[in-house]
């Protein structure tokens, strides 16, 4: 390691600056993809609707008459600003879309985190302390399940155990909830907070529960995984060793030294698990009728709105990309090792 | 051929072997549904009457329907057994696109080099960094239009999504067996490019490719069913697919009617863990870093000098 390469601010420059191209080609990606394809966007989300005189306003307006290098660059301007354009079905700007919508899927998938978290890291250090035994046998069953389970499948059973006891299904919250609460945030259940209303508040805590356990059952088989196999590589490690032989009961030799070498690795694990979470956001959303962005990028998705879905995919695919830096940011921090 | 094709099991045992043979079990139960669906089915696909009568919509698992029927008056049992084939002619379809189109590509970028590679590399790393679902669900979205909502609609965007990882996997390997000695010794002969790259090449490079179709079609099954649940799958007119059966179950599951959304998503959570164990026992085969060796007692020929004379372990 040559000296000055492991300071942390020259990391941390590193990775912010791979991100502009790493978006540059992915916002490139889904442009050539849904503007190079054959049809006509208008004509596939409004025809038979309109006549062709408003058709060709609407292309006019939307810009699809200009030539495809203008389209692109208008659209990589249009990014940097955050502005993603109109949508062609109901013509709402999409930056309204992922504001009105984002708070729902926030929520969603830190819920998710927290509950994969929760059950997967002590699953996991039981496996581990229990190698080959009846309890890791059944835990690691389990975590394969999850894993390969279809999330939507997961939500549908957990809806059908839960649905007889009147525990909420659907939705993010009753409708006198979202009645009473009006948008400061646009996170529901900060506005609740915010507005001091505790019955809503623990309204909309209930809606999420059911969302959240199955994203979050999706999630925690890595996890599982993950803890259960450093937990083994780590109990064999020289600083275990030490310790027992310098006569530390076990107990705490598993407690003090394994277990908090096990975690390291967990938040490297979440930095690549964003693809997956947003992935099984959008299947959990439409399951459970959840008003978040990808239960919005469905709708368009069935009216066959083109600049929608390249907006929301595109927003999706930034986010992703964001939050795995952010994350690799916040691991060089705790984990020296990772700076090289 | 036969030894081959039986490497993997005399590779392999106690637990691993258990693993691929319990995966192979499923697998192969899935493949005869596949096949024989039309005879094992008791009815069609999109049969909603038989002998004259209907179907009772939603009715519960009975006699006549062993699995009930769902809210489109079809037969739960037999759109399961129909699912299976669907899913074995979409997968293998797009798993066999995707080596087709990645291994060559994979291929030639390491041999080449130079620009083709860069660009290659640059494309193929974008798609990678893409959620695969997200770019499925792309994909889908364009090719339903002018392929209409078919098998090879939803096939074909499959195989978008896993190009990349055997492009990456292979171009790897290239790159690395490019210097090798024996690409060297083959150019000295006068090998041309296409000649190293088909014959000395392909066969070196192709090794990890079995292991990665394998979990590539655990996964396949996956987003297929995701694409249907979504709506951007195969049209149930078109063909069974369990993804679009769960979504139509969604509806009346909180009305307590559990037998539309439940056999469905057994079969994704079968099929997918009977191919997920069937490619960690291929890796544990084909990878001999995570094999476990296996020693047998050996004892030395006993004419030699008295210094070889030991009881040694050797590997087999």
């Amino acid at each position: 390691m040559s000296a000055g390469s492991g300071s942390l601010p020259r990391y941390i420059g590193q990775r912010v600056l791979l991100v502009i191209p790493m978006i540059l080609i992915l916002v490139t990606v889904v442009f050539l993809l849904l503007r190079v394809a054959p049809g006509d966007p208008v004509t596939a989300a409004v025809g038979g609707k309109l006549d062709p005189q408003a058709i060709a306003l609407r292309r006019h307006q939307l810009g699809l008459d200009q030539p495809l290098y203008v389209q692109y660059f208008e659209y990589l301007k249009n990014v940097v600003t955050f502005n993603f354009g109109h949508t062609i079905s109901d013509n709402r700007p999409i930056i309204d879309v992922i504001r009105d919508n984002g708070g729902a899927t926030l929520t969603l998938t830190l819920g998710a985190f927290i509950f994969a978290l929760a059950i997967g890291i002590p699953l996991g250090l039981i496996a581990g302390r229990m190698r080959d035994t009846a309890p890791d046998v059944v835990i690691r069953i389990f975590g394969v399940v999850t894993y390969a389970a279809p999330i939507f499948w997961t939500g549908l059973l957990l809806v059908i155990l839960v649905a007889p006891t009147g525990w909420p299904t659907y939705d993010i919250a009753s409708p006198e909830t979202k009645f009473l609460v009006h948008p400061i945030t646009h996170v529901l259940l900060l506005d609740c907070i915010l507005q001091g209303n505790i019955p809503a508040t623990l309204d909309v805590l209930q809606h999420h529960l059911l969302p959240c356990l199955t994203l979050g059952l999706l999630l925690c088989g890595v996890f599982i995984r993950l803890v259960r196999v450093n937990l083994l590589q780590s109990l064999q490690g020289d600083y275990v060793e030490a310790a027992r032989a310098r006569g530390i009961p076990e107990k705490f030799v598993i407690r003090r030294h394994a277990f908090r070498n096990a975690l390291v690795p967990v938040i490297t694990i979440i930095g690549l698990q964003v693809a997956l979470t947003m992935a099984g956001a959008v299947l959990t959303e439409k399951t459970f009728n959840w008003p978040g962005i990808g239960n919005q990028l469905v709708k368009y998705l069935d009216a066959r709105d083109y600049n929608a879905v390249q907006g929301l995919v595109t927003f999706f695919a930034v986010v992703v990309i964001i939050v795995s830096v952010l994350v690799d940011i916040v691991n060089a921090m705790i984990d020296p090792r990772v700076r090289y | 051929m036969l030894k081959t094709l039986l490497a993997p099991f005399r590779n392999t045992s106690g637990l691993a072997r258990w693993i691929l043979v319990a995966g192979l079990v499923i697998t192969a139960v899935f493949l005869v549904f596949a096949i024989f669906a039309p005879w094992i089915a008791p009815f069609g696909f999109n049969q909603v009457s038989a002998n004259g009568h209907a179907f009772p919509k939603m009715a519960p698992p009975s006699s006549e329907h062993w699995l009930g029927t769902n809210d489109q008056f079809y037969d739960i049992l037999s759109r399961v057994i129909w699912g299976a084939r669907t899913e074995v002619i979409v997968v293998a379809l797009s798993v066999a696109l995707a080596v087709i189109i990645g291994v060559p590509l994979g291929l030639i970028s390491g041999f080449v080099g130079g620009w083709t590679d860069r660009t290659l590399v640059l494309l193929m790393d974008a798609l990678y960094a893409f959620p695969s679902l997200l770019l499925a669900i792309v994909f889908a979205f364009l090719l339903q239009g002018p392929l209409g909502g078919g098998i090879l609609a939803a096939a074909l965007a499959l195989t978008a999504i896993y190009i990349p990882q055997y492009f990456r996997v292979v171009r790897s390997t290239t790159v690395s067996a490019r210097e090798a000695t024996y690409v060297e010794a083959a150019r000295a002969i006068g090998a041309r490019n296409g000649t190293i790259m088909g014959r000395y090449l392909f066969g070196n490079v192709i090794q990890s490719v079995p292991v990665i179709g394998t979990l590539n079609a655990a996964d396949a099954i996956s987003t297929l069913a995701a694409l249907g649940f979504l709506g951007l799958g195969i049209q149930p007119t078109q063909a069974a697919e369990w993804g679009y059966d769960l979504s139509r179950a969604l509806d009346d599951a909180a009305a307590g009617i559990w037998w539309t959304a439940l056999w469905p998503g057994l079969a994704i959570v079968l099929l997918v863990t009977g191919l997920t164990l069937v490619g960690e026992g291929l890796n544990e085969t084909v990878n001999p870093t995570l094999r476990k060796r296996r020693l047998r007692d050996f004892v030395m020929p006993t004419r030699e000098p008295s210094t070889t004379l030991a009881r040694g372990e050797v590997e087999v």
